[in-house]
């Protein structure tokens, strides 16, 4: 059983829900980086997805875009990325750890290489954004031969057709975007995520997790009353952005544990 | 050349091109593509489209034979494709009426765009006014210091213009954040892309709509020469011109094509704009293609004198057109086409936009080895007014 997979059925039977919080690989700095995971993990995080930066971040908004910027100055790659998840492996064996990007720097280091490179640093799934199912084919095939979960999108506008193709070709879990918009807007509208989320599970057994615009606990409860798990990524950079580094993983603490009291009350 | 039908139907020119967009795209790409097909099938879209390019634009706009230059060159005929003489000043208003026109179709109230040098921007709000739409224009903040005219002009038609700070504060930083705008306003909101780039249906399309180029240059050149060119020669930056003339003379493997990229201060420098010559296929903007990007994958910042050419990536039929080796694809420095400028002002008293020269200096390189009956095509994209600050700094004038 994968990580993921065993880290939802524990949940699910505590009758607990996710808690997955999302920091830009790099930023503030590499330095901070694995404190900052072990960090989250001490603060209730069951899941961490993990951004890798990139020059030309479509689908995210300003807050992941300067995190990226901040990273990218230290010149943090993906190669980078991966040994972050390595050095924080020789603590932490098991919280999985999911990547976040897009496609270009996978593409650059090659599928294969980063296949083998990403299952020796203990990755557990990976979130390719700009790959959508029916353009990846092989890329999946390939992350699902080396153990790693395919993780795709699904939106608010995506039709019940689409919905059923993601949930076949996605492992792991399903990650629900809930707005139309790029990570971190204020829009995040309620009502649609407990309206989707059942016609989602029409669709599949895989756990389903919500993000984009969660910004805190009430939101994040809300949100957990339909869902199995809630993303959480522009709110911890401002966190993390907004104050000295060295204090930077007592902040991101003292944020998220009020969101895990919410999630477990 | 066996008959050419790409893209398929989910818009892969061979291994580049498709649709590499998150899922909150999905739907709205999908709804774009549906319309599209309509429109391309719909004579009576098709004939209000033409109208519009013979009423509003002007069009067919002429072929002309340079025959100072092509005296002074020495060597093959020199002809040019004037969409310099265009409504706005260039081919981009072709796609945006096409554009525009497909808007207002799928009732899409509100259109952005995102534009480097402006003259997508300045075409985009033109069709705007005229068709009586929001518009907003993203354009990266230091464009809009260098082409201060042409934020101008999008300001007086009733355009919004938006200066993005992100990233390196050009073109390609537009373009990323005119696709979050769409994200985000999905429902009211038709996004005009001004280049063969981007997610399909936006290569196909906007090849589509200025594909007008290339077949008005097949009927003029018969006419006036009794024969198609040896050769086209068109600039490319995201390639919708070189798209637009090079279209229509795919299967006619007589007329080589040459796309021309910008090779700014030489390509060894590393400060150009020359993806195909210089760059790795790889994923950017909603689609595969050439590349400039570093070793870990990240997108480099370009220089070209020419902002329209100013981008990293390429048209992915460029990409497919390069490695079937259907088109051979160039470069020239900032000072070629800097020269090529002046040459054809004093020769032909045509003012070339800095894009176009890149061409004009590809002709005049070629035309002296070539003999004397032997005939250049070149795109002459659009006029370089907007240019004139550019020229007067890089001449130690100030305006």
């Amino acid at each position: 059983m994968s990580r993921i997979q065993g880290r939802f059925e524990a949940l699910a039977k505590a009758k607990r829900k996710g808690l997955i919080p999302y920091i830009m690989a790099g930023d503030p700095h590499p330095s901070l980086t694995v404190p900052l995971m072990h960090g989250l993990v001490e603060a209730g995080a069951d899941i961490i997805e993990f951004g890798v930066p990139f020059s030309d971040p479509m689908a995210d908004g300003p807050v992941v875009q300067r995190s990226g910027e901040r990273a990218l100055k230290h010149g943090v790659g993906l190669k980078d990325v991966l040994s972050l998840v390595k050095q924080f492996r020789e603590k932490d064996k098991t919280t999985p750890v999911v990547l976040m990007g897009y496609a270009n720097p996978i593409e650059a280091m090659g599928t294969e290489k980063f296949a083998a490179a990403a299952k020796a640093a203990g990755i557990d799934g990976v979130i390719v954004v700009d790959y959508p199912p029916e353009e990846c084919l092989d890329f999946s095939a390939l992350m699902k031969k080396s153990d790693i979960d395919p993780i795709f999108l699904l939106a608010p506008t995506s039709t019940k057709k689409r919905i059923d193709e993601v949930a076949r070709s996605g492992s792991g879990y399903l990650y629900y975007v809930s707005l139309r918009g790029v990570t971190g807007a204020a829009n995040i509208d309620l009502s649609d995520v407990a309206a989707h989320i059942p016609q989602i599970r029409k669709a599949t057994k895989l756990p389903i997790g919500v993000g984009f615009g969660i910004r805190d606990a009430e939101s994040a409860k809300r949100v957990a009353q339909t869902a199995d798990a809630v993303v959480i990524g522009s709110r911890i950079i401002q966190e993390i952005e907004n104050g000295s580094p060295e204090d930077a993983v007592m902040r991101v603490k003292n944020f998220l544990k009020p969101i895990r009291q919410a999630l477990d009350a | 050349m066996r008959m050419y039908d790409l893209p398929d139907a989910r818009g892969h020119f061979g291994p580049y091109g498709g649709v590499f967009v998150a899922e909150t795209l999905t739907a709205a790409l999908d709804e774009l593509r549906v319309a599209y097909e309509r429109a391309r099938q719909d004579p009576a879209f098709q004939a209000e489209f033409k109208y519009e390019l013979k009423h509003y634009v002007g069009r067919p706009s002429p072929i002309y034979f340079a025959k100072r230059l092509t005296e002074k060159c020495g060597g093959a005929r020199i002809y040019i494709k004037r969409e310099d003489l265009n409504h706005t000043g260039a081919h981009k208003i072709n796609n945006t009426i096409g554009q525009a026109l497909l808007a207002r179709n799928m009732k899409k109230p509100r259109v952005i765009a995102e534009t480097g040098a402006g003259m997508h921007g300045v075409a985009t709000a033109t069709v705007a006014a005229r068709y009586g739409m929001e518009c907003v224009v993203y354009m990266g903040v230091d464009d809009v210091k260098r082409q201060a005219a042409n934020v101008h002009r999008m300001g007086v038609l009733g355009a919004k213009v938006v200066g993005v700070e992100s990233g390196s504060r050009t073109l390609k930083d537009a373009l990323n954040e005119a696709m979050r705008d769409w994200v985000t306003n999905v429902d009211s909101t038709f996004y005009i892309i001004g280049t063969v780039a981007g997610p399909h249906p936006y290569p196909m399309m906007v090849r589509d709509f200025q594909r007008v180029i290339g077949d008005e240059s097949i009927e003029q050149m018969q006419e006036l020469a009794g024969r198609q060119p040896d050769a086209v020669i068109a600039c490319v930056g995201g390639g919708s011109n070189a798209m637009g003339i090079f279209y229509p003379y795919i299967e006619n493997t007589k007329v080589k094509l040459i796309g021309v990229e910008a090779a700014g201060e030489g390509l060894a420098t590393g400060k150009h704009a020359a993806s195909l010559c210089a760059g790795k296929p790889g994923v950017l903007h909603g689609n595969r293609t050439y590349l400039l990007q570093d070793a870990n994958g990240q997108i480099t910042e370009t220089h070209s004198v020419s902002a329209g050419l100013d981008y990293p990536g390429v048209g992915p039929e460029h990409s497919w057109l390069k490695d079937s080796k259907r088109a051979e694809y160039v470069a020239v420095t900032d000072d070629e086409a800097l020269a090529a400028f002046h040459e054809l002002c004093r020769s032909e008293g045509i003012i070339p936009a800095l894009e176009s020269a890149h061409a004009v200096a590809q002709a005049m390189k070629m035309a002296p080895k070539m003999k004397k009956d032997a005939i250049l095509l070149v795109n002459l994209s659009g006029r370089g007014d907007k240019d004139m600050h550019t020229v007067a700094e890089r001449s130690g004038k100030k305006l």
